[in-house]
Formats: structure tokens, sequence, C-alpha cells
């Protein structure tokens, strides 16, 4: 090991103080840099909703809905809340990751603002939202799914899909400071995720449900989310459905973050 | 110039060096376990002090407490003139820490791990990437810059650990057990790294489980037991309170442990301590002389020996000095 020059330790000051905003671009920088080392994230994460799409489509698509055309362009926008809800896991599962290595311990022992590195999260989820989005939405339109509502209502159902993953974000950062493993992060949040997502609009109409799980169904804030999506893409919704979809994640997200701050600070 | 005289200004001089960390009776508890009980420190500016004591005593909740992970139950700290409590951003911007596990992103190369905590520290664009080139030519890991942390060696490590603590020059350096887990060319490595660190002012508080290390390395060492300071001092003034001249011997017969113990206790009129595994015992000769005569008895006592040897006190003798009890892992692991 050669000796440190001395020049490196001639007392390099400190530059002045970066705002909150700049430390929290630096975190998700950190997010990008993920997505170049870790590619094999970008697989998981577009892999499962591609299957879904397709096997949905495909299989079920004729006897649900008559043709699997038509089924599609039911199905695509149920799906994206789907991918988005699902892949709000990652956040968590990175979250517990960096907690396990001893990373925070480095990261609060900096001057900085100390909420940048959700900041940095946060980021990272709706580059995985945007992009998993894009890539089905892409495959949706080769196989013939065609959004009514034309390309401001691609960007409108986009936004809507952001604040979404942004709200369900916090069940998972929430669950990723509380459980030291990332994979129970995975296994518990799912046990949340899994009913509501499949208990919902998503995949077929609530009508021919037993009346105690249409009754769920339809109070389901998923369903709110998928019905407010496909009147954004089809160009029909209401301000009433986009407020009803906005509702859960206004409450997660007024919940949750305090949690959150209270769990990060308390030691 | 007498004595008294000469120690009046020594004290003197000792408080005009201003202070880098000073604590008074620092209390962290977790539950029932009282991790820190009551310390007070007083560290001067650009001195490389040690706090040695073994697994779970507390040492690590200490630096961790200083770094303002946690937040004490009791007591005060001030670090580089900033209080603990009231101003911990501060204190944040002052200090740096290297933990006992590497604190790196895995998935980065190290370059990247280096350029994301200088922007963090506020070095713009190009300035950010320099300060991450000049640490790595330092530390020696130019070639491996590019490298994902997850392909390092634990001693590469370490030193890109020890660079990410030195992006703006801290006050002080918290080193939590810096050498643990690591290869003794490597160990050497990083001692020299911590001296040139100290050269250059920078104050270092390390934690150490192993004697040699804060001999070597410290100007001052606190022994810390059970969350307590029991003692503290230079290296040479804690020896001399513990005793030196240890004699170690190891018997042929362990049946013949009991004889021998006697035998040289009263040669030696100290207390021997027996070695957890086999036939050894330890006990302070004080002088080679001494030593040879307690050896010859047991050899005319037809006590054949093993093995024997004379050294400085290992760290179970100076915790069996200074506590009367054996050196053993206190808890099962520090508190997170």
């Amino acid at each position: 090991m050669s000796d440190i020059s001395p020049a490196t330790l001639s007392n390099v000051a400190r530059p002045p103080r970066p705002s909150a905003f700049s430390n929290a671009l630096v975190f998700g920088w950190r997010a990008i840099l993920k997505f170049k080392h870790v590619p094999e994230q970008l697989f998981d994460l577009v892999m499962t909703p591609l299957m879904f799409t397709l096997l949905f489509t495909f299989v079920f698509g004729g006897a649900l809905a008559g043709s699997t055309g038509e089924y599609l362009q039911f199905f695509l926008p149920g799906i994206l809340v789907q991918t988005v809800v699902f892949n709000s896991v990652y956040s968590g599962m990175g979250l517990s990751t960096d907690l396990s290595k001893g990373l925070f311990e480095r990261f609060r022992s900096l001057p900085i603002w100390s909420l940048s590195p959700f900041a940095g999260l946060m980021v990272g989820d709706v580059l995985r939202h945007v992009i998993a989005g894009l890539i089905i939405l892409g495959v949706g339109l080769v196989l013939g799914y065609r959004p009514e509502a034309g390309f401001i209502g691609v960007v409108a159902s986009f936004l809507l899909l952001i604040v979404i993953g942004f709200g369900v974000g916090w069940i998972f950062i929430v669950l990723g400071l509380l459980i030291s493993t990332p994979m129970t992060v995975m296994t518990i949040g799912f046990t949340f995720i899994f009913p509501l997502v499949f208990a919902s609009n998503i995949m077929v109409q609530p009508e021919t449900m037993p009346d105690w799980l249409e009754a769920f169904v339809v109070r389901n804030p998923v369903s709110h989310m998928t019905t407010a999506l496909r009147g954004l893409m089809a160009g029909t919704a209401t301000g009433g459905d986009v407020l009803l979809a906005l509702v859960a994640p206004a409450v997660l997200t007024l919940v949750l973050a305090p949690v959150t701050l209270w769990l990060y600070r308390r030691n | 110039m007498n004595d008294a005289a000469q120690a009046n200004v020594f004290s003197r001089t000792r408080d005009m060096v201003p202070l880098a960390i000073s604590v008074r009776g620092l209390v962290k508890h977790f539950g029932d376990v009282k991790a820190v009980d009551g310390i007070d420190l007083d560290v001067p500016r650009g001195m490389i002090f040690a706090m040695l004591g073994p697994n779970g005593a507390g040492k690590t909740t200490l630096i961790r407490v200083l770094a303002t992970l946690l937040s004490p139950d009791a007591g005060t700290a001030t670090i580089m003139d900033h209080d603990l409590a009231a101003e911990p951003q501060a204190v944040r911007g002052s200090i740096a820490m290297t933990g006992q596990f590497a604190s790196l992103d895995e998935d980065l190369t190290g370059r990247e791990n280096l350029v994301m905590l200088a922007r963090l520290w506020g070095f713009a664009g190009r300035r950010a990437k320099e300060r991450a080139d000049e640490l790595l030519a330092a530390f020696d890991l130019s070639e491996a810059a590019g490298k994902q942390v997850k392909s390092y060696s634990g001693g590469m490590r370490r030193k890109l650990d020890i660079a990410a603590s030195l992006i703006v020059t801290p006050g002080v350096l918290f080193l939590d057990e810096p050498t643990t887990g690591l290869d003794p060319k490597a160990r050497q490595g990083v001692w020299r790294m911590i001296r040139q660190l100290a050269q250059s002012g920078v104050t270092i508080l390390l934690t150490t489980q192993y004697l040699e290390e804060a001999d070597q390395l410290a100007a001052r060492i606190a022994v810390i037991d059970h969350g307590r300071k029991i003692a503290e001092g230079t290296s040479h003034e804690l020896k001399s309170t513990i005793g030196s001249g240890f004699l170690h011997v190891a018997l042929a017969d362990p049946a013949r442990l009991d004889e021998a113990e006697a035998l040289l206790e009263a040669r030696l009129r100290n207390t021997v301590q027996r070695s957890a595994e086999g036939a050894r015992l330890s006990i302070i000769a004080g002088t080679p002389k001494a030593a040879n005569e307690a050896l010859a008895a047991l050899i005319s006592a037809g006590i054949e020996l093993a093995d024997f040897s004379m050294g400085s006190p290992s760290l179970d003798e100076v915790f069996f000095a200074l506590t009367g009890q054996p050196l053993e892992d206190e808890a099962e692991e520090e508190h997170p």
C-alpha cells in the first residue's frame, strides 16, 4: 500500500453547503447508476407485467370479452396500474439493503438534508414506472391497443401512474425501514398488495363476483385507480374518477411520510 | 526545575491544547443493557486516541453517539467546539466515520462511490470527479476505480471506506475497529495511513480489541469495559500499572497445573492467570531474573515444561489486571 500523498490531506476545505435539492439530485443520480450496473432489475421490472399482458389477453381474452382485441382494450390500462403497484416494492427492498449494509450510517453522519436519500428512492421509482409503463404500452400498441384520448391521454395516464407509485411506495419504504431482509420486505409487502390487485377491476368487471366480493372490489382503491386510468386513456374520465383514484395515494403519503421520518430519525 | 513545577507546567500546557472531543457523563442504554454507562473523555486536537476493550464493551455505541447516529440518554459531548445535542449538523460537518462494516454501495464502482459522496459534500461537477480521483490515487485504488465495489477484497474495501471519510478533511475521524478482519500486510498499510492522517492534523478516535494496535498507534488509550472507562493513560503508563514482564508457561502434564500454580504464586508473589485452553499459566514476573528463578523452581520440583516465554501483557492480561476477570465477549454483539 503506497503512502497517502500529502496533497490529498492538506486540509481540503468544505465547499459551500449544497442545497437540499442538490443533495436529492445526487441520490437520484445514484438510482440511475443502479440501472446501469444492475440491468437485471429492468428484466424483473418488465417481464412479469409482459407475461400477464400476453397470457391474459390470449388465454382468457376471448372467453372474458368475446375477442382478444376487445379484452386488450379493457385490460391494458389495468396492467399498467398493477405494474406500478408491484414495482413499488423495489425502493423498499433497496432501502432494506442499504440499511443492512451500513450505507445509511454514512449518509446519516453527513451534513446533508436528512430526507434526501428518500427523495433519491422516489427518483428511482419514477424512472422505473415510466420505463416499465412505456414498454408495456409499446407492446400493447403493437398488439392492437389504441388509447382513444391519444397522446394527451397517455401523458395524463402516466402522470397518474407516477402519483399512484409515489403513494404506494411509502408502504414499502416503511417496510424497508422496519425489516432488515430485502426478501422479507417483498414477501410481506406482496401479502398486502396481492389481494388488493387481484380483487379489483383490473382483470374483469366485478358484476359476476359474489355480492360480498363485489362490495369489496367496488370500494378497493386499486379499482378506483384502474377506472380513472381507463377513463384517461379513453378520454372519458371525469374529475370525480381522478379524485377518487388520488384518495389512496394522498392518504398513504399523509400517514406514512411522517411515519417514515420518525422511523428514520429514531436511531 | 523541580518535579512539582514541571508537573504544573505540564498540566497547564495540556489545558492550553484545544480539545477536539470532550465528553462528560455520557450514558446510552438499550433497554436493560447499559451500553455506555457514564463515560468522560478528553481528546486533544491532532491526537490518535484509542479505546481498547472487548466486543460489547460499548466502544461502538460510544462512537455512534459521537457521530450523531444515536442520541445519548444522558451526558454531554462537544466535538470541535460544537455541542452534540444542540448542533448535530455542525458536528456532522466536522467529523467523518468509518464503521466496522464497509459503508459503500456495492453495486457502484469505487469512483462512483467517492463522486457521490463528494457531491453530497457540495463539490460540483468536475471538481467532485477530481476529488474522487485524487483520493483513489492516494489510496492506490486507481486501477480498481472503475470496478464495482462488490468485486473488491476486504483490504480494498477498507481503504475505499477510509478514503470516503476524507472527501473533506475532517476535524475528527472516528475509526471503528479499522483493522479487524485484515491480513497483517493490509493492517500495516492502514496503520501507516492513520499515522499520516494524524500528522496532517486530523484527530483520530479509534476503537480496537488489540492492545498491540493501541500501543502502536495511540498517544493515549482508554480501556473500556461494561460501558465504563476503567483506565486511561499512555501505553507506557497503562503497562506500568499492569506490570511488565509477563511469564507464560505451558506444562507437559496438565495434571500438575495446581501444583505449578501454587509454586509460581509463592515464588513471584502474584496471581496466576490460567489460560482458557491448554495447560497454560501466566504471571507477572517483574524481572527476567525472577522469572528464571521461578522456572528453576518448577524444574527442580519435577514439573516438565512444554514451552515458556517472557512477554508484554496481552489484552487478556490487561483485563485480568484491571478487572480481576478474564476477558470475554460481554454482550452477544453490540446493539445496532
